[in-house]
């Protein structure tokens, strides 16, 4: 049994907590770069320009990518042939603590959702767990932001409504958020499961780096096509009219029941702070 | 067509504005987001001064990283407006000429602005670190407590915007997405 210290994890987490708010992963550079090639609009084209110039100023002076530092989302997978010395929870947590508050970086976190008094120090975080065969520790990171995060939308359709429906919802989501999530967008989309299963697998599926297609070719297809309908809206970056309105839809699938067809859409916006480390 | 205007703002320079302009400001500007717009509509229910005059001011949607040592302020791009316009049309009535921020206003906010002669701009979402070298000044005005969500006084020098919602009733959210839909 392989053994794991949380100081260990606490370090590298910290220090992907702080590269991810001052440089942009480099997909996501690479389909903003191609996005301004593509892209037909001049305002368009401006804001694209725009966004490549807040990246380059941002790694240089290490500023924050964008004011919303987001919340913290890790999925972490643990191996089943190691061991933790310490507490994972207490790990991750300080890590973000001591990132934010050394980095200065936004604390976007209230205590009560409706009393809404601020935690100061960016936590706590939301974890999810799975175990996984070998010796491994995977943490994946993404800092969510809020603005993105308030256009999801979760349905429970029904079997008959069938692939058309679960395109059209995807669709209409992405319609419906128009200019507010910060276009150019990442669509996730979970697909099945339960209720809560599929807004977790729409999570999970804006991990995915930009460009990198689900396996399986029937949904990677269904990828290239809705990416093609939601450019086709003609919203465009940040809205103001254009061809590119989303850089990439992101499908992850599961098994579900037979009278259920559950089905979530998790929007994401252009500063896709996302990380993976494997200890 | 690019304008650049001073604020604050005159019911000339608002009427001059149109969908669509990229406009460049100068001068100050107040910051609120949420919290900050709850506790000024909160007073103006209960007929209170307000900590600052509202004439001819905009106000930019902001909740800024905190400023390294050294910097002016930290990074500050705009939050999602819509969250504001529960607050908004009551801020135009009082004299509130502009508004700064990302996303849709709801019917009752471009009533307000046409009503009373205002205008509402978009800035880059995501662009927080580009946008805070046009910030030259800030400070904290009233609510320190609310962290982020305090109001404060800023002035901005170069800082772009576009015009979404003009005081004729035009929307470039609307023009922009039918000029490219297929």
């Amino acid at each position: 049994m392989r053994t794991i210290k949380e100081e260990e994890i606490l370090n590298a987490v910290k220090k992907v907590c702080i590269e991810a708010a001052f440089d942009l992963s480099k997909d996501v550079k690479e389909a903003l770069n191609n996005a301004l090639q593509a892209e037909e609009s001049e305002v368009g084209k401006s804001i694209l320009r725009e966004l490549i110039e807040n990246a380059e100023i941002a790694s240089r002076e290490r500023l924050a990518l964008c004011q919303d530092t987001g919340f913290a989302v890790f999925f972490v997978e643990i191996g089943e042939q190691m061991h933790i010395e310490g507490s994972l929870n207490k790990a991750l947590t300080e890590a973000v603590r001591q990132a934010y508050q050394e980095e200065f970086l936004r604390k976007s976190i209230v205590a009560d959702p409706l009393r809404r008094k601020n935690t100061g120090d960016n936590t706590p975080c939301i974890i999810h767990i799975s175990f996984v065969p070998g010796d491994k520790l995977t943490i994946m990171f993404s800092a969510k932001g809020g603005g993105s995060e308030n256009m999801s939308r979760v349905g429970m359709l029904k079997p008959a409504d069938g692939i058309d429906g679960v395109k059209n919802f995807i669709v209409e989501t992405a319609r419906l958020a128009g200019p507010n999530p910060c276009p150019p967008i990442i669509v996730g989309v979970g697909i099945g499961g339960t209720f809560e299963k599929a807004a977790q697998l729409a999570k999970r599926a804006i991990f995915r780096d930009v460009g990198k297609h689900n396996q399986d070719p029937f949904y990677a297809d269904m990828e290239k096509e809705l990416l093609v309908k939601i450019n086709n809206l003609g919203i465009g970056p940040q809205g103001l009219g254009g061809r590119m309105f989303a850089l990439a839809v992101n499908i992850d699938a599961f098994p579900c029941h037979i009278a259920s067809l559950p089905l979530a859409v998790n929007i994401q916006c252009h500063s896709s702070r996302h990380r993976v480390i494997t200890i | 067509m690019e304008k650049r205007i001073k604020a604050p703002l005159t019911d000339e320079i608002v009427l001059s504005l149109h969908a669509g302009d990229k406009v460049i400001i100068d001068g100050p500007v107040l910051a609120a987001r949420d919290a900050a717009h709850a506790k000024l509509v909160e007073l103006l229910d209960k007929k209170e001064n307000l900590p600052v005059d509202l004439q001819g001011q905009i106000i930019y949607y902001v909740g800024p990283t905190p400023a390294r040592p050294g910097y002016v302020i930290g990074s500050a791009g705009p939050t999602t407006s819509s969250r504001m316009d529960k607050f908004a049309p009551l801020l135009i009535e009082r004299g509130l000429k502009g508004m700064i921020g990302k996303g849709f206003r709801s019917q009752a906010v471009k009533d307000a602005i046409m009503k009373y002669k205002a205008v509402y701009f978009a800035a880059t979402g995501g662009a927080g670190a580009l946008i805070s070298k046009r910030i030259i000044k800030q400070e904290i005005i009233a609510y320190e407590e609310l962290g982020p969500e305090a109001l404060r006084l800023m002035v901005v020098e170069n800082f772009p915007v576009y015009v979404v919602n003009d005081a004729y009733g035009e929307d470039l959210y609307i023009q922009g997405q039918q000029k490219y839909a297929r």
